[in-house]
């Protein structure tokens, strides 16, 4: 059977959950560890964790998070932001993150992809990466969209995948916080190209938009994030609306639905 | 005590907090002493095949498996935990299996999205009392057991193929899913696991 997955995304900021325009004008959303049990209770498919804290100390609360969040959701739970090297993934793993995802660390050291799947396995590494749209193609981009690589997007996620990353999560850092919806054409091309499970994320802002993202994007993994902490929808209201729209989801045992 | 066997590789740690919080007496083991007197014993596994059958060998807890399967004495192993019951992997070829189950891990087909990364639905087959009914379980694996024989095979899931998502033999189980990953379902597997060693 086929299951979409829903992943309501954690962007986490000295320990707190916060969400912004493109990374910028953030807001406080709440408690981490409190949001990853509601969303693990109502029926989530994952979670994922992503640290953009820039500091030592914002790094070891992280680890805390994490380590209070796996203790007691039992859901996958991936967890990025500052992953630059075998040691760093595996304190992460170590406190409960079942996939690691990195970024900017794996563009300025491709190895660090394969040396993660060595050690880990590739089902712990999830290479994410951030694009911005170009004239005709799409460009990687790092450090929240700061940055440009020149790199081709189709090119690195290949490159990525043949080093052993699991998983990708791409972000648009063109509809990231702007509610415009996902940029499905991007997932459609990459789904496409690799054969990955393909994790769509940044601009999600109803659930007819988030259900576009496998009907037309073909990604597998549908992640969100300020639709569902600001409480505008409950994972069951997306998962009646997916359901009824035609994307294939898992069954939830019969008391946890709402 | 039930013995979370950690031969050092990977997260080994989910399936150990799993137990705990379903209140099971769970302890992870690192050496085969460590393990006397256990009632039940976990076996995960997560990564390369080749690895994980190394580091157990290496780590003289493939011994304590065998000997647990001989004495009838509940083992439960978990995604390459259950690849590694039996004899050989495409993954790695050449890498022996503990031979306690026969038939070999094949290669998922190409045409889904490989690796499986996703909830699926396990349709029991009604030789275990750990799998009542069919239940979604969350899967991630890019190869898939192939038991020789049918009663060892103890639910199926469909990916492309159908496949074996749970096997077992006897005390003997092992699921190609993570039970520790998979919310209110795979607490409740875990727990009656934990009572199916009380026993």
């Amino acid at each position: 059977m086929e299951a979409v997955r829903i992943i309501p995304c954690l962007d986490l900021d000295r320990g707190r959950v916060v969400k912004g325009v493109r990374y910028k004008e953030l807001r406080d959303a709440g408690d981490p560890v409190a949001l990853a049990r509601r969303y693990g209770e109502e029926g989530a498919d994952e979670l994922v964790i992503l640290d953009i804290t820039a500091s030592a100390e914002g790094r070891a609360t992280t680890l805390d998070v994490v380590a209070r969040a796996a203790a007691e959701v039992f859901i996958p739970l991936t967890v990025g932001g500052g992953v630059s090297s075998v040691e760093s993934a595996r304190r992460l793993l170590r406190a409960g993150a079942d996939k690691v995802a990195v970024n900017s660390a794996a563009v300025a050291r491709p190895a660090l992809i394969s040396e993660l799947a060595a050690e880990f396995g590739s089902q712990c590494v999830v290479l994410a990466v951030d694009a911005r749209r170009r004239k005709e193609d799409y460009e990687v981009v790092t450090h929240g969209g700061r940055r440009r690589t020149g790199l081709d997007l189709m090119a690195w996620v290949s490159e990525g995948a043949s080093r052993g990353a699991g998983e990708l999560l791409v972000t648009s850092m063109d509809r990231d916080g702007t509610e415009a919806g996902y940029d499905l054409e991007l997932y459609a091309s990459i789904a496409q190209l690799v054969e990955l499970p393909l994790v769509a994320s940044g601009g999600v802002g109803n659930l007819d938009q988030l259900a576009a993202g496998y009907l037309e994007g073909r990604a597998d993994g549908l992640l969100a994030a300020s639709i569902f902490h600001f409480g505008r929808y409950s994972l069951a209201e997306a998962r009646r609306h997916l359901a009824a729209a035609g994307v294939p989801l898992r069954a939830l045992p019969a008391a946890s639905q709402a | 005590m039930i013995a979370v066997l950690d031969y050092g590789i990977g997260n080994l740690a989910s399936a150990h907090k799993a137990l705990l919080a379903v209140g099971a007496p769970a302890r992870l083991v690192a050496r085969p002493e460590q393990a006397e007197g256990a009632s039940g014993y976990v076996l995960p596994g997560v990564g390369a095949f080749a690895a994980c059958a190394a580091a157990l060998e290496a780590s003289g807890l493939s011994e304590v498996c065998r000997t647990a399967v001989a004495e009838q004495r509940p083992l439960l192993g978990i995604c390459v935990g259950m690849q590694l019951l039996f004899e050989g992997s495409e993954e790695s070829p050449g890498a022996r299996g503990l031979g306690l189950l026969a038939g070999s891990v094949r290669r998922l087909p190409a045409g889904r999205r490989r690796p499986q990364m996703q909830w699926n639905l396990a349709v029991p087959t009604g030789r275990s009392a750990l799998l009542p009914s069919p239940e979604w379980f969350y899967f991630v694996h890019g190869y898939y057991a192939a038991p020789e024989r049918e009663e060892d095979v103890l639910a199926y899931s469909e990916y492309g193929v159908s496949f074996a998502s749970a096997v077992g033999r006897g005390a003997l189980s092992a699921t190609q899913f993570h039970p520790e990953k998979s919310g209110r379902a795979g607490l409740e597997l875990l727990a009656r696991f934990a009572r199916s060693c009380e026993a």
